[in-house]
């Protein structure tokens, strides 16, 4: 199994804060990786260093063979600026947290813009391709409705149509319910289910342990900028072997 | 009050005409620095925020002067001083001169209320924009400008108005516009009271519908929310 | 260049001139802001009043002193006033003009200060048992204060732009003197230096006022 995403020895610091302290991780093509572990422990940065909205301090990107966010330039690795990653990051999708769905367009125009403007497509082949993202996302009743007339809930899955559209390799979810009201929640998991289902290759910053364990192929835990454990959902949440995995847990489901 | 009235009796229907004449010039100058404003200051905005530090830098400077000198030095020095130094072929009339003074100072006004309108966007919403593969004008163009815009027209209403007001400094180097009209009508006639009060009536009406619309605009953007 | 070889040379005979003249701008800055600072309550309170006979003509005094040009405003009372008998001199006129010309801006900053204290500030303070005076004199003032802090560090910006205008009735502000001193030594040749001599010494004293504009309006962003 091929590994669609190669992290290798990722560093980042922010200022004097050393946030990332060399993360090394591989995601074979279909697989599910989850990522938990407290808040500061550096999961959303790692996350956010994969599609390079966050440029690693040291430390390489793969994503599907490719080195993404840099070039090599006589011998030295060099960042590369927002419009040459523009190529790399259509083929990576992103879930915020905050959904980010732009306001001043409707459900269906979210989901349009990219593909007309980043691949070209025409008006109304990208109509017809939205809103059968729409329908898979079950907001198809939807589509002419603008984001400020929707709940959290419809936001946040047409941030996930608008992610489709753009018919990634690769997914990455940023705690995409955790801005959510709870009874919210559960339509968002649905549709991730779902995906996830579909052999999607998923990577998902998440404190729904439930879901996770039903998702995923593998968890990771992480604290202070390291990995500290790894391993298939049972082992992690059933039995973990590290003394913090172990008071993380607790403390997430004492709830 | 009436005694006051009164003293129009000779005048009125002639310095209605008149300042009816010179406020249409008063419109022009307006409407003409209000686009030059506006345009040049996209620009200055757009190179504000623009990644190149020279730009950046330099725009920067050219709004920090603009915005700390009276508009009167930028009027004083585009009609009386440039042809003065040298720059003969810009011997340019007094309404040009106007026109340029106001707009210039006045892009360095709305270069910082565009740049804010720009900035004050929600960051996620770039990122977002990005991380779908737009390049960051791509991003700009169907994101965030569009967005920008609807919280810019508020305060551009407002300075529509000032630059009204504005005008009216340009009487002091002889632009043919509402004030100047005023001033040779109060002098001519000895009755610069009656004079005055009647071009700040004409004022007051052409600024009226104006006042009406920021404020009209302010009330939305607040809604909004 | 020749342009800047010919300012270095004129540059300390012309600024002691233009220094001096900026006292009187600042006169005329301070006067006029003190001005419309205390008369700004007035037209505040009277706009949030609920008798129709204080808030409509304040309304209307707002609405017409921002909607003339401050210039007529001035030569009203400068040129108009004399002519029925009421003479100023000229820095004077200036500080009345420019003076209730800001009442009106003022007593709108005021106003949306106080309107932006949340109605729950008042309730609480009542509910605990302050008078209403007590509320407005440790709950309310304080935070408005905070609030309209940063707006007026702008207008008075905008006012010293403003002094500018009262050249024109020969006040002896930095436009006036620079004018006086181009026409009077017939120094055309060099008027743009001297006018960009005016220009910066506008700016030495807008830059810093700017500055601690910033600075309040940062810290009234980090308050919130």
């Amino acid at each position: 199994m091929e590994a669609l995403v190669r992290i290798i020895d990722l560093h980042k610091n922010f200022g004097s804060l050393e946030v990332l302290k060399g993360i090394s991780i591989e995601v074979t093509k279909g697989e599910k990786l989850t990522i938990i572990g407290p808040s500061g422990s550096g999961k959303t940065t790692l996350l956010r260093c994969v599609n390079y909205l966050e440029k690693p301090t040291s430390g390489h990107v793969y994503v599907d063979d490719k080195l993404i966010g840099e070039k090599k330039v006589n011998g030295r690795y060099v960042h590369l600026s927002d419009r040459e990653l523009a190529k790399e990051r259509a083929g990576i999708g992103f879930v915020f947290q905050r959904f980010n769905l732009f306001p001043h367009l409707t459900a269906l125009d979210n989901v349009t813009v990219a593909p007309r403007q980043v691949l070209g497509m025409q008006v109304a082949e990208a109509d017809e391709m939205a809103m059968e993202m729409l329908e898979k996302v079950g907001l198809a009743h939807k589509a002419g409705e603008y984001p400020e007339r929707l709940s959290g809930g419809q936001q946040q899955r047409v941030a996930i149509a608008r992610v489709l559209g753009m018919q990634p390799k690769l997914m990455l979810f940023d705690e995409a319910t955790s801005a959510l009201d709870p009874e919210l929640i559960g339509e968002v998991l649905k549709v991730m289910r779902e995906l996830a289902e579909e052999g999607r290759t998923m990577m998902i910053v998440t404190h729904e342990i439930q879901f996770a364990e039903e998702v995923s192929d593998r968890v990771i835990f992480m604290d202070e900028g390291r990995v500290i454990e790894e391993g298939p959902p049972k082992e992690i949440f059933s039995k973990p072997r590290h003394e913090r995995t172990q008071t993380f847990l607790h403390q997430i489901l004492e709830r | 009050m009436i005694e006051f009235l009164k003293g129009y009796e000779d005048y009125f229907g002639d310095w209605v005409w008149e300042m009816l004449i010179a406020s249409l010039v008063t419109m022009e100058l307006m409407l003409l620095s209000f686009i030059l404003a506006c345009a040049l200051g996209l620009v200055i905005a757009l190179m504000r925020i623009s990644q190149f530090s020279v730009l950046s830098g330099l725009t920067k400077v050219y709004i920090g002067f603009f915005r700390g000198v009276p508009v009167l030095v930028i009027l004083y020095w585009i009609y009386f001083a440039m042809p003065e130094l040298g720059y003969k072929i810009l011997l340019i009339s007094s309404f040009t001169a106007a026109v340029l003074g106001l707009g210039i100072h006045g892009s360095a006004f709305l270069a910082e209320v565009f740049r804010s309108g720009i900035e004050a966007l929600d960051h996620g919403q770039m990122e977002a924009a990005l991380s779908l593969g737009m390049t960051p004008s791509q991003a700009l163009r169907f994101i965030i400008l569009p967005q920008a815009a609807r919280v810019v027209l508020p305060p551009m209403a407002n300075y529509s108005v000032g630059l009204l007001k504005e005008t009216a400094l340009c009487s002091i180097i002889a632009v043919p516009e509402l004030m100047l009209r005023a001033k040779d009508v109060a002098s001519s006639s000895f009755l610069p009271m009656h004079a005055f009060v009647l071009a700040a009536v004409f004022y007051y009406i052409m600024s009226f519908p104006m006042m009406r619309l920021a404020e009209h605009l302010e009330a939305k953007m607040a809604v909004g929310r | 260049m020749e342009f800047f070889d010919k300012l270095w040379e004129w540059a300390p005979e012309v600024f002691p001139f233009l220094i001096k003249a900026s006292v009187v701008t600042l006169q005329v800055t301070a006067g006029s802001l003190a001005l419309a600072l205390v008369l700004g309550i007035f037209v505040a309170v009277a706009r949030i009043s609920s008798f129709k006979l204080l808030s409509y003509p304040a309304l209307i005094y707002t609405d017409v002193m921002r909607g003339t040009p401050a210039l007529v405003q001035l030569f009203i009372i400068y040129f108009g006033l004399s002519d029925l008998g009421l003479e100023f001199d000229p820095i004077s006129a200036a500080i009345i003009g420019l003076g209730l010309n800001g009442a009106a801006y003022v007593g709108e900053i005021y106003r949306a200060g106080i309107v932006a204290i949340h109605r729950g500030q008042i309730e609480a303070a009542l509910s605990l048992g302050m008078t209403p005076v007590r509320a407005m004199r440790y709950i309310i003032l304080p935070q408005a204060v905070r609030i309209v802090l940063p707006p007026l560090t702008n207008y008075a910006i905008l006012l010293v732009k403003d002094t500018a205008i009262v050249s024109t009735i020969a006040a002896p502000e930095v436009m006036f003197e620079a004018r006086r001193i181009v026409q009077a030594t017939f120094m055309h040749s060099v008027s743009g230096q001297i006018y960009l001599m005016a220009a910066l010494i506008y700016m030495a004293i807008t830059l810093p006022m700017s500055y601690v504009a910033k600075r309040l309006e940062r810290a009234k962003a980090a308050w919130h």
